[in-house]
């Protein structure tokens, strides 16, 4: 057992009852079907044993939105240690197949992207088999599915040609699955951004990163997925090509959830880890060394923000509002909600929407006070949440960024 | 003076005591068992919790290893739900002599102890703490013991079958006529009543304590108490006991038991049991010995530190304290000392109780006309009821070890889960429920002290913090009625304090000294328990303050 494996191991022993994590928890805040993180986490972890059956059933409430790592004082990975026990339950009794489909984003994407998306759509936006999907399959009527698109992004990307040649620098850019079925256009956003900064921008072969199936409790296909990628990625790692990601998700599980939680400390995924960045975290670093255009057009607006918790496990501030405070003229205003509720895929499950429309509230309040028709959001899952939810229209701050720059995308 | 008569006396209500209880009463013959604290107050309720394989024993005291051995399959039997089957190791590791594990295993095989050596592959499989740097395991059936509970059990058995138990009651006095015994005096130290107890012979089953009570009657019993100093860490790294393969020293053995990791022990000869310190010392060599075996050790949290003393008894013709062996020995005091009346059951250890209460029973029957055989081995112990409901079954794994009635260790969580308890518990730490709280405290607890043994309530990593105002105001609650004052609960809750913070302080670095902090900030600053000092006092009950229960274990 290496150092860092010990170190979360010995987290639970940090944890001094204070029940910090309980009162900030935004789930066990608006249901009792989840006891809480600390209970779930360091608690009940006292009682677990790898060779005997699990006892509780209700870490699977946990939606592993972190805030409970982030208010600790002591510095407990709860998060981690519930989806460690969540994934013992699904190595001991099994997956739903409910959480099978929905854990495999990439498969689901490649199915309902390409020309028959229209058809897909009409579908999902077709209540009765909404109502059909939810009695088979436990995926919650209302719950918010993104729309197909009729290309993929990398279709699109291999028929794109850069504006100017020459030799530039180089940058590698990991779309993810939204990107690449459902929304093309914030990777097309981030080409164009990256491109006017002067990038060359490669995009390796990929697959997912792996999140949805590690919140859902499947670690060993988790696995398989995080050392396809690691393998993928590593060459322009070890040569210092920054990787980068429009997904806050799929950044922090390369970055961090990944490793952390397959216990995979070895040089390659470390390397991979250490030289990827989220896009505007990027984009600030070049900003702090003065290599960031401004050459911004003014957009005079007040935007709603909401910084979701995948980002603010990065542990890396607000990019976004350092970067977009740069546009004359664009103002955000920052939701201090905890969560949207969505999770990744929790918020889809029929048991378990109910609770995630309940968590997101305050931030649906906050949209909609906010009266504007646009809101910005790094993580897909949670805008797709938040317009869901509002009505309201919800962007990557990428693409609001590729407009200051007058970029048609 | 209230008189009671019956046939045998039991003094000590430990392992050794209510087990004679129980046999006594099964054969049929009366008997007063009295205990000056709760039953385990003394060693029972402070060892590391090994029901011994008798691996310890196969090379320095063949003897023992045979008993163990053989009680180990009968106790499995008779009290499933006190024992936790995690088997055992044995393991060499750098610091240990290559060639003790064949001379380790031909001593096993000559003593009966089941014993088999798995690949170093297969240990860290099991177990993926331990030392890679290992190079022999040897597993033996080694498994832990929760003996609050199992102590519980036999006395419940021996009350049903008529045996009268007196717990709070303490010894004053053997009344000795010539050469005889006929009884005792013993206090009520709830009441400070005093009552004489007339039997036909007095058995001394005091444990470390057995030279006091002998030298009541004018005996000389010689117990060296072996204080054996152990610390509980805050979680189970392992769950399989691990030994040293060696000849037993100090720190050489984990046992996992219940929520904790118990790593022991010291073997230092005290002048008192009553009154002993636990060094720095020992603590730190123990944490080393532990380094050992576990890479890393040090760095886990220790959540508490606490010392039981071994009833060593020296026979009169051993030279050196180091040569006591571990086995037991039944004193016919008429034979030994011309005193008649009283025998003394000395020595020994918690996994070979029974035996020693049947030795001592079959003895005690012949004297007194009784032919009955003893059956302590066959029948299956009754659970308390404030042990978990539905203890035999729970279902919410189709895994057939779920459904055992043995301890294992998600059962708490798992009952907790299937009641929807979460939202009731008193003691978050170990997950004892208000209803397990309420029914040891009518179930006979008499105090905070007597509630923890029952129910490991403060037992966890906070050592209290949020459970002892919330207990304290139950036992109010429950016995307000019956007399209890608020002032007498409040006694309780600054005595149950100051026991807690008493195992706390040779452990107070890192986590643990956080976790006093906070528990600090609670009492002092938020409840403010300095004050409560003028509006405490002892009575209604509660047993705090009597110098026969309150002096020990202090710092030497």
């Amino acid at each position: 057992m290496d150092h860092i494996e010990l170190s979360l191991i010995q987290s639970l022993d940090h944890c001094i009852k204070c029940n910090i994590c309980t009162s900030a928890c935004p789930v066990a805040a608006v249901t009792d079907a989840f006891p809480g993180p600390k209970y779930v986490g360091p608690q009940a972890q006292r009682f677990r044993h790898a060779a005997q059956p699990v006892p509780d059933a209700s870490v699977d409430y946990c939606s592993g939105c972190r805030v409970c790592n982030q208010v600790c004082p002591t510095g407990v990975r709860i998060a981690e240690l519930n989806a460690r026990a969540r994934a013992q339950i699904v190595a001991e009794r099994g997956m739903p197949l409910r959480n099978r489909i929905i854990a495999r984003s990439g498969l689901v994407g490649r199915l309902s992207s390409g020309p028959h998306a229209p058809l897909v759509n009409f579908t999902l936006n077709f209540a009765p088999a909404r109502w059909l999907i939810e009695q088979v399959m436990g995926i919650h009527r209302h719950a918010p599915l993104p729309k197909a698109s009729t290309y993929t992004f990398r279709s699109w990307f291999k028929r794109h040609k850069p504006a100017t040649n020459g030799r530039r620098p180089q940058v590698v850019y990991f779309h993810g699955c939204s990107t690449n079925y459902y929304e093309p256009r914030v990777g097309k956003a981030a080409i164009a951004v990256l491109e006017h900064l002067g990038f060359e921008v490669i995009v390796p072969p990929q697959r997912c990163c792996g999140l949805p199936l590690l919140s859902n409790g499947d670690f060993p296909a988790a696995q398989r997925y995080h050392e396809y990628n690691v393998a993928q990625l590593l060459p322009y790692a070890r040569a210092g090509i920054p990787i980068v990601g429009t997904s806050t998700s799929c950044t922090l599980t390369l970055k961090e959830e990944a490793p952390e939680l397959l216990g995979l400390h070895g040089d390659d995924v470390r390397a991979v880890a250490a030289g990827t960045y989220d896009i505007f975290e990027f984009l600030r670093n070049l900003h702090e060394q003065g290599r960031l255009r401004t050459d911004f057009r003014p957009i005079e607006r007040t935007l709603p923000y909401h910084p979701p918790c995948q980002l603010r496990a990065h542990r890396i501030g607000r990019p976004v509002l350092d970067v977009l405070g740069l546009v004359p003229g664009l103002r955000l205003r920052e939701s201090r909600a905890e969560c949207c509720g969505i999770a990744g895929t929790y918020g889809l499950k029929r048991e378990k929407y109910q609770i995630a429309m309940d968590v997101g509230k305050p931030l649906f309040d906050f949209v909609r006070a906010s009266g504007q028709d646009l809101a910005l959001c790094d993580s897909e899952t949670c805008r797709w949440q938040i317009s869901g939810a509002t009505g309201v229209a919800t962007r990557h701050p990428i693409e609001i960024l590729a407009e200051a720059y007058g970029l048609a995308v | 003076m209230q008189t009671l008569s019956t046939d045998v006396l039991v003094i000590g209500g430990g392992a050794t005591g209510t087990g004679c209880a129980l046999d006594l009463a099964m054969r049929g013959i009366r008997c007063i068992l009295v205990e000056k604290g709760d039953v385990t107050h003394g060693t029972t309720g402070r060892y590391h919790g090994l029901l011994h394989s008798g691996g310890r024993y196969v090379t320095k005291d063949p003897q023992s290893a045979t008993e163990c051995a053989r009680e180990n399959a009968i106790l499995r039997r008779i009290m499933p739900h006190c024992i936790e089957q995690t088997s055992g190791f044995f393991v060499i590791t750098p610091w240990d002599d290559e060639s003790y594990g064949d001379v380790f295993v031909a001593n096993c095989h000559r003593t009966g102890v089941p014993v088999q050596e798995i690949t170093v592959a297969e240990m860290l499989r099991r177990e993926p703490a331990l030392n890679p740097r290992i190079s022999r395991v040897f597993e033996v059936p080694d498994a832990s013991a929760d003996s609050f509970l199992a102590t519980h059990s036999v006395a419940l058995a021996a009350r049903e079958y008529g045996a009268e138990i007196r717990t709070y009651h303490n010894v004053v006095d053997l009344i000795r006529v010539g050469n005889r015994v006929m009884g005792a005096i013993v206090e009520d130290l709830r009441s400070g009543e005093r009552i004489r107890i007339d039997c036909a012979y007095v058995l001394n089953a005091a444990g470390a304590w057995a030279g006091k009570i002998a030298a009541l009657a004018g005996v000389t019993v010689t117990v060296v108490p072996g204080k054996g100093t152990m610390v509980a860490m805050n979680h189970r790294m392992v769950n399989t006991v691990v030994n040293r393969c060696k000849l037993p020293s100090d720190g050489d053995i984990i046992v996992p038991i219940h929520t904790v990791a118990v790593i022991g022990t010291t073997d230092v000869h005290v002048p008192d049991p009553d009154v002993f310190g636990i060094e720095p010392e020992e603590i730190q060599f123990m944490l080393d010995e532990g380094e050992k075996l576990i890479p890393g050790f040090r760095q886990y949290r220790a959540l508490r530190a606490w010392a039981g003393v071994r009833p060593l008894y020296k026979d009169k013709d051993v030279a050196s304290d180091r040569d006591i062996p571990r086995t037991f020995k039944l004193l016919d005091h008429e034979e030994r000392d011309g005193v008649s009346g009283i025998f003394s059951i000395v020595g020994g250890k918690w996994t070979t109780y029974r035996l020693m209460a049947e030795q001592t029973v079959n003895e005690l029957a012949r004297r007194l006309g009784n032919t009955q055989p003893c059956r302590t081995a066959s029948e299956v112990l009754p659970v308390p009821r404030f042990e978990h409901r539905a203890h035999a079954m729970v279902t919410v794994s189709p895994d057939p070890a779920a459904q055992t009635p043995h301890y294992w260790l998600g059962k708490p969580l798992a009952l907790v889960e299937s009641e929807h308890a979460a939202a009731d518990l008193i003691c978050e730490c170990e997950l004892v429920t208000r209803d397990r709280i309420v029914a040891a405290i009518d179930a006979g607890a008499h105090n905070l002290d007597d509630i923890r043994r029952d129910v490991r309530m403060g037992m966890g990593p906070c050592q209290g913090g949020w459970c002892i105002y919330r207990t304290a105001n139950l036992l109010y609650e429950r016995r307000c009625a019956d007399g209890l004052s608020h002032t007498h609960a409040n006694e309780a809750i600054l005595h149950f304090l100051q026991e807690r913070w008493k195992g706390l302080t040779p452990v107070l670095w890192g986590d643990q000294l956080r976790q006093a902090r906070l528990d600090e900030l609670i009492y002092a600053g938020v409840l403010g328990i300095h004050r409560l000092r003028a509006l405490a006092e002892p009575g209604g009950g509660l047993v705090t303050q009597h110098p026969a229960i309150a002096t020990e274990y202090v710092q030497a």
